[in-house]
């Protein structure tokens, strides 16, 4: 096998893995449309990054990371709607990424590279970067799994029994900001919602309990990648969007299952 | 009430949102081994008051003191858990910490639903998921049961049968008891102590005292009131649409 085959491979599975856990609480807590707006403004880091010479990389973090920051201190304003807000973000930040990029001229930047992924250009540092932003996230995903199981059964009673709830809300909106950070490389801006949404709610239909579900979301995305790569490498398809037809269909094959008794 | 061994006290509490005064000079107690009834018709301000006595919300201005080391049992009113969200009712009492099977198949026949232990939280109905609420709360080994509501959703029977089994659970482990509830002829039995509220505290007092009450009888009206007390008199104010006291001439005509 070609050693960008592997390259790709590594990555794609070391996001995916971490995507599962995290994605469940997306979808259990219903912030899909808050991943994709930290996705969209990822762009605007790409450009940051390139405008001021800093880590691609770092830049993306740091910008998803003060997008979280700022969407959680304007949501308690209560000027707008959430999903307004979120709206308004995601295409402001998108669109002022897009001028940033245009603005530089003695770079050309790939584009279509950043919006929907190359997962086959993955290079050894980025594996640096998806491990090891995957390995922090993961351990502190350990660590205040209780506590983020808690506020999302109710934030009340997490509260009356002592878990600090803003702060731990806090912390699982950074983890999405770094897991989108380090996973727009492998599926792309575009796409990085699905990686995080599509294995998860398949997997609820498999589940019991919410670490069941956690789990068969991480395996179901690692299994998307590595089929998703295959059928790329066979078809040369785009490597980013194969994946996520795969894990559609994987969501598709799952829910077409006649239904036992659900848990 | 069997001793005075305080709980938690609030101090001529107050609470605004906006223009809306929702708490006005609430002084109250709560006691170790008592059972404290709050009622008043709905929009009173009875959630808001045990937010407060929960520390879920801050009072615009007063005290409020709890014990140190006061452990919380806390039911809500009503627990929404989102489908996506796989949760067995195993797994649910674990999340109080508690790791051990037997401790939780404990609490759960003390609430006599220990045949729900493998059941997923979403196939539950309405009686079953306040008793596994309970049996959560009682996992917690509180000094303080704060109940909202408990009865929501029960039919009239289990009703009965659970301001019973609140009453049995404080018998036997002592603690203190705060629970809203919307009728008092059937929590009547079970309770020690009764607080009517409207915004203020209307009055209070054993249950027998408060049904005679005449601000009782004029929140729910003469006909509710009848069913359970055994006399009644005029009442020396009335509330306007916000709850407030309007002050009129007092004339209280024990009849």
């Amino acid at each position: 096998m070609a050693d960008f085959l592997i390259l790709a491979l590594l990555g794609g599975l070391g996001v995916a893995a971490i995507a599962g856990p995290l994605g469940s609480f997306v979808v259990w807590r219903r912030m899909a449309y808050f991943g994709d707006t930290l996705a969209h403004s990822a762009l605007l880091g790409v450009s940051l990054g390139f405008l001021f010479d800093i880590n691609l990389n770092l830049a993306v973090i740091a910008c998803c990371v003060l997008l979280a920051l700022t969407l959680v201190s304007l949501q308690r304003q209560h000027l707008v709607a959430t999903d307004t807000l979120l709206g308004i973000m995601a295409h402001s930040s998108l669109s002022l990424g897009l001028v940033a990029i245009a603005l530089i001229d003695d770079i050309r930047v790939d584009l279509m590279a950043y919006l929907f992924g190359d997962l086959l250009a993955v290079t050894p540092e980025d594996l640096y970067w998806i491990y090891g932003g995957g390995i922090l996230v993961a351990v502190l995903l350990h660590k205040l799994w209780e506590p983020l199981l808690a506020i999302t059964i109710n934030e009340e009673l997490a509260q009356v029994e002592g878990v600090p709830v803003t702060a731990v809300r806090l912390s699982l909106m950074l983890l999405i900001a770094v897991i989108i950070a380090v996973a727009m490389k492998i599926v792309g801006i575009l796409l990085i919602t699905s990686l995080l949404i599509i294995p998860a709610a398949a997997a609820r239909r498999l589940s019991k309990t919410p670490e069941q579900m956690a789990i068969g979301a991480g395996v179901l995305g690692c299994t998307a990648i590595a089929l998703g790569l295959a059928l790329s490498y066979q078809w040369d398809t785009p490597a980013g969007p194969s994946v996520v037809v795969v894990a559609m269909l994987e969501f598709l094959l799952i829910y077409s299952w006649p239904q036992r008794q659900a848990a | 009430m069997k001793s005075h061994h305080d709980l938690v006290r609030l101090e001529q509490v107050n609470l605004h949102f906006g223009r809306n005064h929702v708490l006005q000079n609430i002084d109250m107690a709560l006691h170790k081994g008592c059972i404290t009834t709050l009622i008043g018709p709905n929009g009173a301000g009875k959630t808001t008051l045990v937010k407060v006595v929960l520390g879920l919300t801050k009072p615009s201005s007063g005290n409020v003191w709890r014990e140190k080391g006061l452990r919380i049992g806390y039911m809500p009113q009503k627990l929404h858990v989102d489908k996506t969200f796989p949760l067995t009712v195993q797994r649910f009492l674990q999340t109080t910490q508690c790791k051990d099977k037997s401790l939780m198949l404990e609490a759960l026949s003390d609430v006599g639903a220990e045949t729900l232990l493998k059941e997923s939280i979403h196939n539950l109905s309405g009686g079953e998921m306040q008793r596994v609420l309970l049996a959560r709360a009682l996992l917690r080994d509180p000094n303080l049961l704060v109940l909202d509501e408990p009865v929501q959703g029960v039919d009239i029977n289990g009703q009965l049968e659970l301001y019973a089994l609140i009453a049995r659970i404080r018998d036997q482990r002592n603690c203190g008891v705060l629970m809203i509830s919307h009728d008092l002829h059937l929590v009547m039995s079970s309770t020690d102590h009764v607080i009517c509220m409207n915004h203020h505290i209307c009055c209070s007092g054993h249950p027998e005292q408060v049904s005679a009450d005449p601000s009782f009888v004029d929140l729910f009206g003469a006909k509710g009131a009848e069913q359970i007390a055994l006399y009644s008199h005029h009442h020396n104010h009335k509330h306007n649409a916000h709850g407030d006291v309007i002050e009129e001439c007092c004339e209280h005509n024990h009849g």
